[in-house]
């Protein structure tokens, strides 16, 4: 069916190419779709459903606070850029990923409202954006429910504190997966404003980009994130918050295999 | 007119309520004077009115003692016209073996009742009750209306005996499946009633689960002497498999989720990893297992992920 959906939709794409772009009918059948487009992708955006964007994660969120998700695209080339939202959610976009020497591939834990589509759309570097996605259900509440640091005197101290560890993915390769101690506050919940991380780079320690990431209110709190990295070595991450506090560690090379 | 037709409805529904309750109980004879109620190995749905779980009574000389009321207050009433089937004794005392909604939302139908639990127990139902009623009602819809969370009444001492009715009942505190986990041994028909403690042939939960607590219990519980075991969740044995497979199931899940953060794995691909062919015939084995690594695998990673000095 999936591939059938891509067809259809690229015949589409082709036959509305001189006109406004065509939308592609939404697999997931999510009653948001349209709003979508228009939120995440724009009026011309060049737009496919493909299988080979993958959507993992468990049918039913068994934890509204942290939702587990991984998308990922072993056999799309070319990714520059990767968005990931969910159709329902009160804040839909979840965050954006930028691969610069890294696979599209990434794994994060999010807070679900209710029900939801979870879609990943990875731009080419063609300029088309590729979809894929999955529904979640939930009993939901995970947005505006309170951090657990903001009930918490001790959170100041501990703020921006960096764990993670790499293991070696083959001679060139290694997945890296670090945690950020930050409340990641969607400003949703009555009283507690907006208070997240908004851009993390992670570095060669020589200074060349490897991967950014730009992580919005949904993204749980204490993220912990899991990357696939075209290259082997110590990395340095740094980042910030939308409240000007800046972050940063180098995580050291992973063992040999 | 319309304020008419309400006050009809109201004093007619509560009626069309009691008289419909969906529940169809069975009760097993599993030993002398001892029954249960065998649930559905599946998970709460609408369909099976969240009748998952299995409950049970004792028909001693002074009265009934039942253990665990149930998902709802409905499985709660049908529960005591069922146990009225069996016998015209009044039940004298109820046990909740642990805080789980499944165990004991039932409770409203023995309110003229002393409901005994160990402490813990009914701190965790006080603390969290209304909300895993909450959740009960999304998952298990209609069947659950009317049904409110009511803590046991009556604190019991873990380790203690208790003679009803000729009946020797010791009543075992342990931990594990929760922070409080109360097993009852009829020592005088020899029936054990492990509560959560034992699954058998359905995939253990692991909501409030101390895996590595859990394990030991289950070696403590199968140095006694039983002749019965009623999981609570799975079928009645005369044996100790429920033990021995609940054992099993958690050894081997604490090492795959273990193994799987040692080698850099996220959530989703544990979730979606294939499971051993041995484990298929566990009912509800895939979501219940994907559940498990919900629960647990956040504080396994997190030692893996070793702390880094931070730099400005």
């Amino acid at each position: 069916m999936g591939y059938v959906t891509r067809l259809a939709a690229v015949v589409l794409w082709l036959a509305g190419a001189s006109a406004a772009v065509a939308i592609p009918d939404d697999p997931l059948e999510s009653p948001q779709w349209d709003s979508m487009v228009a939120k995440h992708f724009g009026e011309d955006a060049e737009i496919v459903f493909d299988d080979r964007v993958r959507v993992l994660a468990a049918g039913y969120a068994e934890d509204a606070m942290e939702t587990p998700v991984m998308v990922e695209a072993p056999d799309l080339p070319d990714v520059e850029s990767v968005v990931v939202f969910a159709d329902l959610n009160p804040i839909t976009k979840i965050l954006e990923y930028y691969p610069e020497r890294a696979a599209p591939t990434l794994a994060f834990r999010f807070k679900i409202q209710q029900a939801t589509p979870v879609r990943a759309a990875m731009r080419t570097a063609d300029g088309m954006w590729h979809v894929g996605g999955t529904w979640i259900e939930a009993a939901g509440g995970g947005c505006t429910a309170p951090s657990v640091a903001a009930g918490s005197p001790i959170w100041e101290s501990r703020l921006g504190e960096i764990s993670g560890n790499a293991w070696a993915r083959g001679p060139d390769r290694e997945r890296l997966r670090f945690r950020v101690v930050h409340p990641m506050d969607t400003g949703l919940a009555a009283g507690i404003p907006v208070f997240h991380i908004t851009d993390v780079t992670l570095a060669t320690p020589e200074g060349e980009t490897l991967a950014r990431l730009k992580p919005f209110e949904p993204v749980s709190e204490n993220p912990v994130i899991s990357v696939d990295l075209r290259y082997r070595g110590p990395v340095a991450l740094s980042g910030r918050d939308n409240n000007g506090n800046r972050f940063a560690a180098t995580l050291p090379a992973p063992d040999s295999p | 007119m319309t304020r008419c037709f309400l006050l009809l409805a109201a004093l007619v529904w509560p009626l069309t309520v009691a008289a419909d309750n969906p529940y169809e109980l069975t009760p097993q004879q599993v030993a002398d004077n001892t029954y249960v109620f065998v649930g559905a190995l599946e998970h709460f749905s609408y369909d099976n009115l969240g009748n998952i779980v299995n409950t049970g009574f004792i028909v001693t000389d002074d009265g009934v003692v039942v253990i665990d009321t149930g998902p709802s207050r409905l499985y709660g009433e049908a529960m005591r016209e069922a146990i009225a089937g069996v016998t015209d004794k009044p039940v004298v005392q109820v046990y909740i073996t642990h805080h789980h909604p499944d165990h004991y939302l039932g409770n409203q139908a023995f309110a003229d009742v002393d409901i005994g639990a160990l402490s813990g127990t009914i701190e965790q139902i006080r603390a969290i009750g209304a909300d895993l009623t909450t959740n009960m009602y999304n998952l298990v819809g209609g069947a659950m209306r009317g049904t409110e969370s009511l803590p046991p009444t009556q604190e019991v001492t873990a380790g203690s005996r208790v003679t009803v009715g000729g009946h020797e009942l010791e009543l075992i505190g342990m931990q594990g499946h929760t922070g409080a986990d109360l097993a009852i041994l009829d020592h005088t028909t020899g029936v054990l009633f492990a509560g959560d403690l034992a699954f058998l042939n359905r995939t253990p939960t692991t909501p409030n689960a101390d895996v590595a607590t859990w394990v030991e219990t289950l070696h403590t519980l199968s140095q006694r002497e039983f002749a019965t075991l009623v999981p609570g969740h799975g079928p009645v044995r005369d044996d100790a498999e429920a033990i021995a497979q609940t054992q099993t199931y958690l050894s081997w899940l604490w090492r795959n989720l273990n193994a799987a953060a040692g080698h850099g794995l996220d959530m989703p691909e544990v979730m979606m990893q294939e499971l051993p062919y041995r484990w298929r015939g566990l009912a509800v084995i895939v979501p219940e297992f994907r559940r498990s690594v919900s629960h647990l695998y956040p504080d396994i990673e997190a030692d893996v992920l070793e702390p880094v000095a931070g730099q400005e």
